[in-house]
């Protein structure tokens, strides 16, 4: 690293860009979303793995190749420590955000469902047993 | 290696950046920041609309053409070689960076090159898509297709399809502008007088993190 102004001193950082990480990156990013794909067929033509479980592979999947694309291509995995808390602590953000608005889309659903015109009302059940009539 | 560094010194104690880069490139970072948080309210809020409705339509109904295949079944193809275009562009970039790095001049000037023509293939791949969409009868307000349980779909589909893939594919755009302004800079020799190319390294966090954007906008319209 050889970009030194007259302002700011850099320490030398040792960038893991030698062509073959970034061929092996390549790569690895490559095939994980060819097993995507190939899920994503599997189920289509088989049915192959619950819906909501295939879902699920496909989250921690895209994970990793963000994973990769950020610490490889981007380099923010051999920057100092300093920064890379910088650039993540503030996406934790994320994990509210996805939690309460989803959240609140299903309970709409739910709401939609129980309150469609044509849907039957089931009258509340007595929960108590002393009042049943004993024969 | 990082952590010995930053054992000795006391980053926070001023003189130098505590983060170890230049300005430039860490607003860089904070802008994408900012930007991360713009794509992930548009796709969350898409989710939150999508977990909301009783039904929604078949991803793999109605992604399912192909160029020059006709009425073939292809989910999932084309989709796929445009999310190889991507990443392959994003190689070129980051080899683009590696040969900064070591003050190769020619060896920037080509992988910039073909950094931009990945995003140009890229912009014509969704350029296609979207004409093939917009003449089976989907636009914004408009939406031709049925939920997988057989009833009426809203537009919401639609909407957010076209919104979302368009504010990316602005970015690709913006990011292929960009990338030829740094080329034009690499081949008047700009970075070599300066003394460094971190103007490609800069462009270059641009470049992948439009990457990384489409690696979701993928999982959440094509997958999911």
């Amino acid at each position: 690293m050889e970009h030194t102004q007259s302002a700011e001193v850099l320490e030398p950082v040792h960038h893991e860009s030698s062509t073959k990480v970034i061929w092996q990156t390549f790569w690895i990013l490559l095939a994980i979303t060819v097993f995507e794909v190939g899920l994503a067929f599997l189920h289509l033509e088989y049915g192959f793995m619950p819906r909501m479980f295939l879902n699920g592979v496909f989250i921690i999947l895209t994970l990793f190749k963000a994973f990769y694309i950020v610490a490889r291509f981007m380099h923010l995995g051999s920057e100092i420590r300093n920064l890379i808390m910088t650039i993540l602590m503030p996406l934790l953000l994320f994990v509210w955000f996805i939690i309460a608005f989803l959240y609140e889309g299903h309970s709409w659903k739910n709401m939609r469902k129980d309150l469609a015109p044509g849907t039957k009302v089931e009258a509340p059940k007595v929960p108590n047993a002393e009042h049943e009539p004993h024969h | 290696m990082d952590t010995a560094v930053t054992a000795k010194k006391k980053w926070w104690a001023g003189g130098y950046s505590p983060f170890n880069v230049n300005y430039g490139k860490l607003m860089m970072w904070y802008f994408l920041i900012s930007d991360a948080f713009t794509f992930g309210a548009l796709l969350i809020s898409y989710g939150t609309i999508r977990f909301s409705s009783t039904s929604w339509p078949d991803p793999n109904e109605v992604f399912k053409s192909f160029p020059g295949a006709g009425h073939a079944n292809l989910p999932l193809m084309f989709v796929s070689l445009m999310t190889f275009i991507l990443i392959m562009s994003s190689v070129t970039m980051v080899l683009a960076v590696h040969a900064g790095h070591h003050r190769d001049k020619k060896a920037v000037a080509k992988w910039m090159i073909f950094t931009i023509i990945g995003g140009i293939a890229f912009l014509s791949c969704q350029a296609w898509e979207w004409t093939h969409l917009y003449h089976e009868g989907a636009w914004w307000g408009r939406n031709p297709f049925t939920n997988v349980d057989g009833t009426v779909a809203t537009t919401n589909f639609t909407n957010f399809f076209f919104t979302i893939t368009g504010f990316h594919g602005l970015h690709v755009t913006s990011g292929v502008i960009i990338n030829i302004i740094i080329l034009i800079n690499v081949l008047k020799g700009t970075y070599e007088q300066r003394g460094h190319y971190e103007m490609v390294e800069k462009v270059g966090l641009y470049w992948h993190f439009v990457d990384l954007v489409w690696v979701f906008v993928f999982t959440c319209f094509y997958l999911l």
